[in-house]
Formats: structure tokens, sequence, C-alpha cells
């Protein structure tokens, strides 16, 4: 358990986005928590609020540029009763997220069978890990104009971004997870009778399913601040485009609202992946 | 020794040799074994640490293929592991994604048995492993022991030809692994499996076996066979008294000489 930890940390660390895997990487160590730490944690976002409060009554900015809490909260109930430039704030949250899930469902169907295959047959490794290597560092928003003069400034092109960004950590995941394998389980199969596909579905599937949903997570993080900036580049809505519109009209408490909303929504997924593994992979760290 | 009248050969090794890695860095595990493995049989392996017992079973399982000489089974070639030659892992690979019933079932799963006859072997093999009541548990819920004996049912289930053990017992305190030697005893009698066990206990392969293979240490030679049968002296009298009898400390006294000078 302890190394699976380590693990998916260094990986959420090594990758791109930075700001997403922070909170990933926190919500790793925080497992098992006990009390104090419980009220460690209630402490620092006290403080946090505290100290945005007295930084806001001492006047060192003026609101315009640093909204107090309680105009970020009056925002925040005035973009839930009206939305946005009219447009309700559960639609730009809805294009978000559509963004997003339909890129992970393509990155997951698709990165999962061939990163499974690619550590098992080197041949197809061959085809496949160059590439992957090749645009894995490159920041999204590299290659993300080009997508846009190919595919337009719609949705397309950012589910085809968001799907690449999300393919790399899935795809790598799943081959490490079939290098790492348990060979013991593979020979303990044939001898019993399974042929290659069912070793493949019935033993290396299950067995790497632990390391896919690491790569999961890491891909949801690193795919959620790839979503907010490329709507910050280009869009007409989402909650990043929101984020950036509020920029030019300098409305910071609205700035600031779609801020805490993305850290919430973020923490909400990992929540939910977290969970799904905890049904999913109840036999983790018995391997 | 009544079975040795009518021996039907199931596995013949014959001239085998395997060496490890390439040229100048290459170690010779295993040298000149010719071993036959008869249908019905019981038999121990023993011999130092290091001295390729499991390279040996590892060749016969079709894990690998040795450098030289072959390993046949019913005059064919082994090419690959099969479901004809079940094998006990040292510490129980079972999968930790199924229950205890669908390891046990795993086997006959993969070789598309009908539905009730895949219960009916599965329900056999955990009654026999005396884990009736496990079924429904999830592997990781189970002790040592308990593990052991589900691996041991998963491999029965297939009926194999031969079952392959690699010190099965190894891991085990010495109040389970008397019960598992009972029971692997019995499970042999009743079920007239043929087992081929690798162990380093020298009590062990006494108590359990037909015939007790030697090994040297590294490169493994087979130095001597004996021939025992204090274990169907146990079937008719009971484990302790045959402990207590002259030629078992004999044979056990002469195993203990060669292992030792081996080691020197
Ligand atoms: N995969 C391998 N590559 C290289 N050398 C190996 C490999 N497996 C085993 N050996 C070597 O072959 C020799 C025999 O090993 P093997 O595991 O068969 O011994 P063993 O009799 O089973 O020992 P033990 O009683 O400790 O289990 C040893 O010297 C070992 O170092
Ligand atoms: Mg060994």
């Amino acid at each position: 358990m302890a190394l699976n930890n380590k693990n998916a940390e260094k990986q959420d660390n090594n990758s791109s986005a930075q700001a997403a895997n922070q909170n990933i990487s926190r919500k790793t160590a925080e497992n098992k928590k006990t009390k104090t730490e419980k009220a460690l944690t209630i402490l620092t976002w006290g403080s946090i609020f505290l100290i945005w409060y007295v930084i806001t009554r001492l006047g060192i900015f003026t609101p315009t540029l640093l909204p107090g809490p309680a105009r970020v909260w009056k925002a925040f109930l005035r973009i839930l009763e009206n939305g946005y430039n009219g447009v309700p704030i559960w639609v730009h949250l809805g294009a978000s997220f559509k963004r997003l899930f339909v890129a992970i469902f393509f990155a997951i169907s698709t990165a999962v069978p061939l990163g499974l295959l690619s550590g098992y047959f080197d041949k197809i490794e061959a085809v496949l890990d160059s590439v992957v290597e090749f645009y894995r560092p490159l920041p999204p928003l590299a290659y993300y104009t080009l997508l846009i003069l190919w595919f337009g400034i719609d949705d397309t092109s950012k589910q085809i971004l968001l799907f690449l960004a999300a393919f790399a950590p899935i795809y790598i995941a799943c081959v490490s997870a079939v290098r790492k394998l348990n060979q013991d389980f593979v020979l303990s199969a044939k001898s019993l009778g399974a042929n290659q596909k069912d070793v493949f579905l019935k033993i290396v599937l299950p067995a790497s399913l632990p390391e896919i949903f690491t790569g999961i997570r890491t891909a949801f993080g690193v795919a959620y601040t790839t979503l907010v900036s490329s709507e910050m580049v280009a869009a007409t809505s989402g909650i990043g485009w929101m984020v950036l519109d509020a920029s030019n009209f300098l409305k910071s408490d609205v700035i600031f609202v779609g801020i805490i909303i993305m850290g919430i929504t973020g923490v909400i997924i990992d929540a939910g992946l977290r969970f799904l593994e905890r049904k999913i992979i109840f036999w983790k760290g018995h391997i | 020794m009544t079975a040795q009248a009518k021996k039907e050969s199931l596995i013949k090794i014959n001239n085998l040799s395997l060496e490890y890695g390439e040229s100048i860095n290459s170690t010779l595990a295993l040298k000149k074994i010719d071993l036959e493995i008869n249908k019905g049989e019981f038999i121990c392996v023993l011999g130092p640490s290091g001295c390729g017992k499991s390279s040996l079973l590892k060749c016969i399982a079709g894990y690998i293929k040795p450098t030289s000489g072959r390993v046949l089974m019913q005059g064919e070639e082994v090419d690959g592991p099969d479901w004809h030659r079940g094998v006990v892992f040292q510490s129980p690979t079972l999968y930790p994604w199924m229950t205890v019933n669908e390891n046990v079932e795993f086997g006959p799963k993969m070789r598309d048995l009908p539905k009730a006859e895949i219960k009916d072997i599965r329900e056999y093999f955990l009654n026999e492993v005396n884990l009736s009541g496990a079924g429904e548990n999830y592997t990781f819920e189970l002790s040592g022991g308990m593990k052991q004996r589900v691996a041991i049912a998963r491999v029965l289930a297939n009926y194999p030809q031969v079952v392959l053990m690699d010190e099965p017992f190894g891991a085990l305190d010495a109040l389970t692994r008397e019960n598992m030697q009972n029971l692997i005893r019995n499970i042999w009698e009743e079920n007239n499996t043929t087992i081929f066990f690798i162990t380093h206990d020298v009590d062990e392969a006494l108590l359990l076996a037909n015939r007790v293979v030697v090994m040297s240490k590294q490169p493994g030679e087979i130095i001597e066979i004996f021939n025992v049968n204090f274990t169907n002296q146990i079937f008719e009298k009971g484990s302790k008294e045959v402990i207590y009898n002259e030629d078992y400390f004999e044979v056990k006294n002469e195993i203990m000489d060669i292992i030792h000078n081996q080691i020197d």
C-alpha cells in the first residue's frame, strides 16, 4: 500500500499539470487521517479565510482587485441565481464536464487495451511507445492551436485535446502494470488450462486494475487543468471561459467564484474516483 | 510397494541439462538428469539450497526449456505449460479478485466443462481439503494454511496427470504442516494422483514419498534414489510408530550423510 501511494504521488508530480495534481497527491496521503489531522486541515482553511478577511479589511488592495469573502459569497449567490451573462452556471459547468467526460471515456476505452497489449507484446509497444513518449511531455496548449485550426473552435478540438492529455497517463500506467505483474499468476493460469486470451482477460486485466485506476486519476487531473486552460484560450462557454471573460471586465469576485468552484469540483471528482476504486478493487494491497 | 508391481511410465526425463544465462555469466543449474515418474507415484526431491530443484520442476511444468535433453510426457515432448501438469507454488498464487469458489473453478472453467460438473468438482475438492464452508470468502481472508489448501484444491480440480509441488508447506508452522502432510497423503491415496514434491525437510520426504530423489549441490545431479514405504505404513499404523522404527532412522541418517557431504 505504502509503495502504491508513493508511486501514485511520483506519477502525479511528474506530470505537467501541477495545480490539479496537488489535490490528488494530498488526498492520497490523507487516506488514514486521525482526529488531530482532521482538526489541522480545518484549522488551515480557517486561517486562510481569516488572513484573506484581514487583508481585505486592512484595505491593502482595492476591492476590485481583491474582493473580500462577503463579496465573493454575494457574487456566488448572484451567479447561482442569475447565471453568468444570462447563462445559468449549470450550463457552464455542464459544457465543461461534457468535454471532460467524453474525452476521458474515449481515453479509457483506448488507452487501457492498447497499454495492456503494449505491456504484453513487445512488438505493439515498439509501435506505440515512442509516439506516446514524444507527445507526452509537450504542454497540451502547444498543439491545441493546431487542433483549433483543423477542427475549429468548438467542442471537437477540445475533446481531442483532452483525449490526448488523458491518454498518456493511462497508457503508461497500463504498460507498467503489465511489466510489474507477478509472473506466477500468469504461469499458474496457464498450468490450469488458460489460453492466451483467458490469461489476458482473466488475469492480466484484473491484476493491473490498481495501477490502471491510479493512471485514470492522474489522467483526470491532467485533463481537468487542460480543460480549464483550453477554455481560457478559445471558447464561448464553460467554467474556464467564465473566469477569462470575468477577468476582461475586472470582475474579480467572479474570478474567485470560478476558481473556488473549479477547486471544489476537482476534489469531488477525485473523491468519486477513490470511492469507485475502493468498491471495484476491494482486494488492493492483497496481491 | 505393491503399486510398484504395475509400473506405468508417465514422465521421462532424458539426459536433461539446464544452463542459465549466456557464455561467461552462465550458471549450470542441472546436469545430466535422468528420471522416470510413474503413474501413481509420490516422488519427493531433496537437495541443498540452490541445487536446482525448482529449476527441474519448471522444466517439467514447461515454464523453461532445458538447454539439452528432453522431458517427455507419455512419449510427447513437453512444450509449454498445460493443464495435465498442475503446479502448486511455494507461496499460493491465488487470485485475490476471485472468491475461493471461483479460484477452485478456474481450471474446469478454462476447459469449458459443463456448469453442473464444475460445481460438483469444486464441492468435492473443497470438501477434500476441509474448506467446504469457506467458498464464498475472498482468498485474502484466509490463513496461510487455508490458502495453500485452496491452491491444492484448485490444481486437483483439473484432475491433472501429475501434480508438481515446490516446497508447498515451507512457509507453514510445524502443526499446520503436519496436518497438511496428512491431508496430501490422504488425497494422494484416495484419488490415485501422481505427485512430484520438492522439499528440503528429510522427514517430510520420508513421511510422504514412495521414492526419495536426493540431489547434489550445484550443478544439480541425482546422487541416489531411495525406495521407501513409510507412507504406506502410516496408513496401516499411524505416524508416530513409523518415526520410532529402526529402518526409518537408518534411511534418514543415510540421506542426511549424503546431504551433509554435499554442503561441506
Ligand atoms: N532465472 C534464473 N537466472 C539465472 N540463474 C538462476 C535462475 N533461477 C535459478 N538460477 C540459479 O540456478 C541454480 C538453481 O536454482 P533453483 O532455484 O532451481 O534451486 P533450488 O534447488 O530450488 O533452491 P532452493 O532450495 O533454495 O529453492 C541456483 O544457483 C540459482 O542461482
Ligand atoms: Mg526452490
